[in-house]
């Protein structure tokens, strides 16, 4: 099978250049500035860039267990269709990822009818009750790439330090979602003005700062690999800039939403901007977007949080929290910073492919011959519909339903297979 | 009574969304119901035909009383639906609620609700006006109405007073919309509690003045309103103790004397006597306590004439 891609930018060396590239079976043969083979797929790209393959280190499948809000076909289609070729999924899932089983199970089920790959997070601890450590190693046999209990946070300082050591002891690395409970109580949106002004519970910046620096601080005695989760503070990110400075093996991540979206958003109580951690003031947001500016921020990661719409129709105290992503990654990312001339399109495809690649030690995230032929074709001025009709995921909980968006997936190609196809709502394989 | 604003069919989330001269015409209004409600034969036609719905999902006895009484002295037919916030979360929802009873031929519905936003939520399943009687700790603009109508007949005007709010401010909705109105209308708004109990950045959202301090708070004061103060706020390790609450923060005789000696003294009640006002207070003549319980029938009477679109 060779498809070939031409007429399009390519985006290589952090620049686009117009090259046509050669796919055969899964990986990049060849990428020159015109090829002239046969192919049993022709794409003109003409007018479209050509970037590597999205990856994404933070989603929830929902699978196994809440199938009603997303399994494992519509996320990886939906995950497809915003220009993802593979995606990490965090272990909540009921049961709790802490098994090899469930390993296998998501792994099978994805190899089988998944659009894209998906690589595995463990539990770092049973349950992720925050008491005793998950079986890592055996759980890395089975494939994980990570551990973490997201969605919560080892309170315990003394089990998140054995986690730490353990998991330097298997290594792998530890994903932390941070949050002090006691200092996030039953918040709801940021605190500070929104929670005063609209009597809704805050959770300061104060409860992820004191996890993160606490962390910082395990980490650096224990030298595991840390990486922090969906950062959103100002705060946050200079306690990681500074560990940086002093050598500490850290990464971190910022989701599409806390850079194009501040606490504002909450007015009017829409549920889909209820999320963890909350969207934050515009000092914030700034923060995120000068993060990955400088490099502090190693990564965008979705935080793809699906939920039904009848469990978000609710008042606001008691809907879920999370944000649907996928499907509006790049496009709201492109809409509100890459156009408006905020932040360089190269920064956001290096933060989405080339360097979460390198954090899974893949062999992709970069239009190179012979890497990996995960690529997606993007028209960056192509306008998308985000509604319930267009969206693939099972769920429709985006702060973005009903709107629109510029910056068009075309084509998804994840190891020389077209998972999507802008063209037709259904890919035939 | 002319109705120059155009009032008819809008919902009341809260007072931000009504200019100053939008709310001095209610007050204007209100004025004319006490005079109905000063006769022998308390009741007018005027929403003879008209359903309103009272939607209590958190327990309210005066506030709904309150309601029911303005309607039907505007010879309204008053239905109420009530149930608990829990066993609602277990059964049907609020969108079913709603939809539910719009079916059956809502005019307007009267909410109170412990999570904020819930009248937004209301309104998204129906094109009938909704009330805000108390959403969480968010919102109360009926109670603000009342508070600021309450001021407004003793002084003639808002504009310039300085008016003082004391107590629990973090869990208030009362202060919440008091502080929109009260600053509409040109007063000076101070509000007083320990830090524990001060939601951050009010001066910032209100341009109210933040004061720890209760003489500071009351120095000078043209009106004052103590705020009810619950023992499980000692339980969340907000304060520790009544006792020292009391001693640091309450209104008494001895407190009053920073404040104007004419001063007028508030509470929305249900009141903690000796807690955060004492019965000295309460009772003085200054207070215009049950003034505040009675304008409170006036201006929700006012309010459903005005949206239900009442003929005089």
């Amino acid at each position: 099978m060779r498809i070939l891609i031409t007429n399009g930018k390519a985006f290589i060396n952090n620049e686009l250049v117009q090259k046509d590239i050669l796919i055969e079976d899964k990986k990049i043969v060849k990428i020159a500035d015109v090829i002239e083979e046969s192919a049993d797929t022709v794409i003109d790209a003409e007018g479209k860039v050509v970037l590597p393959g999205f990856v994404d280190l933070h989603a929830h499948l929902r699978d196994p267990g809440q199938n009603h809000k997303e399994d494992i076909v519509t996320g990886t289609a939906a995950a497809a269709k915003g220009g993802f070729t593979t995606i990490c999924a965090m272990p909540n899932t009921f049961p709790i990822v802490d098994s090899i089983a469930t390993v296998e199970y998501i792994q099978r089920k994805a190899a089988d009818l998944g659009k894209c790959k998906v690589k595995v997070i463990g539990a770092m601890t049973k349950g992720s009750q925050g008491i005793e450590i998950s079986e890592y190693a055996t759980m890395k046999e089975g494939g994980i790439v990570a551990v973490s209990d997201d969605g919560g946070c080892v309170q315990n300082a003394k089990i998140a330090q054995n986690c730490m050591k353990y998991a330097y002891n298997f290594g792998l690395p530890v994903i932390i979602h941070a949050e002090d409970y006691n200092l996030a109580g039953t918040g709801l949106v940021n605190a500070g003005r929104i929670s005063s002004q609209l009597g809704l519970g805050g959770i300061p910046g104060l409860a992820e700062e004191i996890i993160i620096s606490r962390d910082i601080m395990l980490a650096e005695d224990i030298g595991v690999r840390l990486h922090i989760a969906h950062i959103s503070t100002a705060k946050g990110i200079e306690l990681v800039r500074n560990a940086k400075a002093q050598g500490v093996a850290i990464t971190t991540e910022v989701t599409p939403h806390h850079i194009t979206m501040n606490e504002d958003a909450v007015y009017g109580f829409d549920t889909n901007t209820k999320v963890k951690p909350p969207l934050r003031h515009e000092k914030d947001r700034l923060a995120c977007i000068a993060g990955l500016k400088d490099g502090t921020i190693d990564y965008i990661a979705t935080d793809h949080a699906p939920h039904s719409d009848y469990e978000k129709e609710k008042e606001y105290d008691i809907a879920p929290f999370g944000i649907n992503g996928f499907e509006t990654a790049f496009a709201s990312i492109n809409t509100f910073l890459i156009k408006p001339g905020v932040i360089d399109l190269a920064i956001i495809v290096n933060a989405m492919s080339d360097k979460p690649a390198q954090f899974l030690g893949l062999n992709c995230g970069k239009l190179k011959e012979g890497y990996l032929a995960d690529l997606n074709i993007i028209d960056l001025e192509g306008v998308i519909e985000i509604n319930s009709e267009t969206m693939l995921s099972k769920s429709i909980n985006t702060p973005y339903i009903n709107k629109s968006l510029t910056g068009k997936v075309e084509y998804t190609i994840c190891e020389g297979r077209i998972t999507w196809q802008a063209e037709q709502l259904a890919i035939s394989n | 009574m002319q109705n120059e604003f155009n009032f008819v069919n809008r919902n009341m989330f809260d007072l931000d969304d009504y200019s100053a001269d939008e709310i001095l015409h209610i007050l204007e209004s209100t004025k004319a119901m006490k005079e109905i409600n000063s006769r022998s034969y308390k009741k007018i036609p005027t929403l003879r035909g008209k359903t309103v719905c009272t939607l209590f999902f958190e327990n309210s006895t005066r506030t709904l009383m309150s309601f029911e009484l303005a309607a039907h002295r505007l010879s309204a037919d008053v239905v109420s639906f009530s149930a608990n916030t829990s066993s609602l979360n277990k059964g049907e929802s609020l969108q079913d609620t709603v939809l539910t009873l719009n079916a059956m031929g809502i005019d307007a519905y009267i909410i109170r609700h412990s999570y904020p936003g819930s009248p937004q939520m209301v309104h998204k399943y129906t094109n009938k006006p909704v009330l805000n009687s108390g959403d969480g700790r968010h919102a109360h603009p009926t109670q603000a109405l009342l508070d600021i109508y309450s001021i407004w007949e003793k002084r003639g005007s808002l504009d310039g007073l300085k008016i003082t709010i004391v107590g629990d401010i973090a869990n208030s909705r009362v202060v919440r919309s008091n502080l929109i109105g009260m600053k509409k209308l040109g007063a000076d708004v101070t509000i007083c509690a320990p830090r524990t109990l001060m939601p951050s950045k009010m001066e910032e959202i209100y341009g109210c003045k933040v004061e720890y301090d209760l003489q500071r708070a009351l120095t000078g004061a043209d009106a004052v309103m103590g705020l009810r103060m619950q023992l499980e706020r000692q339980r969340d390790g907000l304060f520790p103790s009544l006792e020292e609450y009391t001693n640091y923060y309450s209104l008494s005789k001895k407190t009053l004397k920073w404040a104007k000696p004419d001063a007028l003294i508030m509470h929305p009640g249900p009141m903690n006597r000796g807690i955060e006002i004492l019965p000295e207070i309460a009772d003085s003549k200054h207070s215009v306590i049950l003034d505040q319980v009675a304008n409170g029938v006036a201006v929700r009477m006012a309010l459903l004439f005005l949206i239900l679109g009442g003929q005089s």
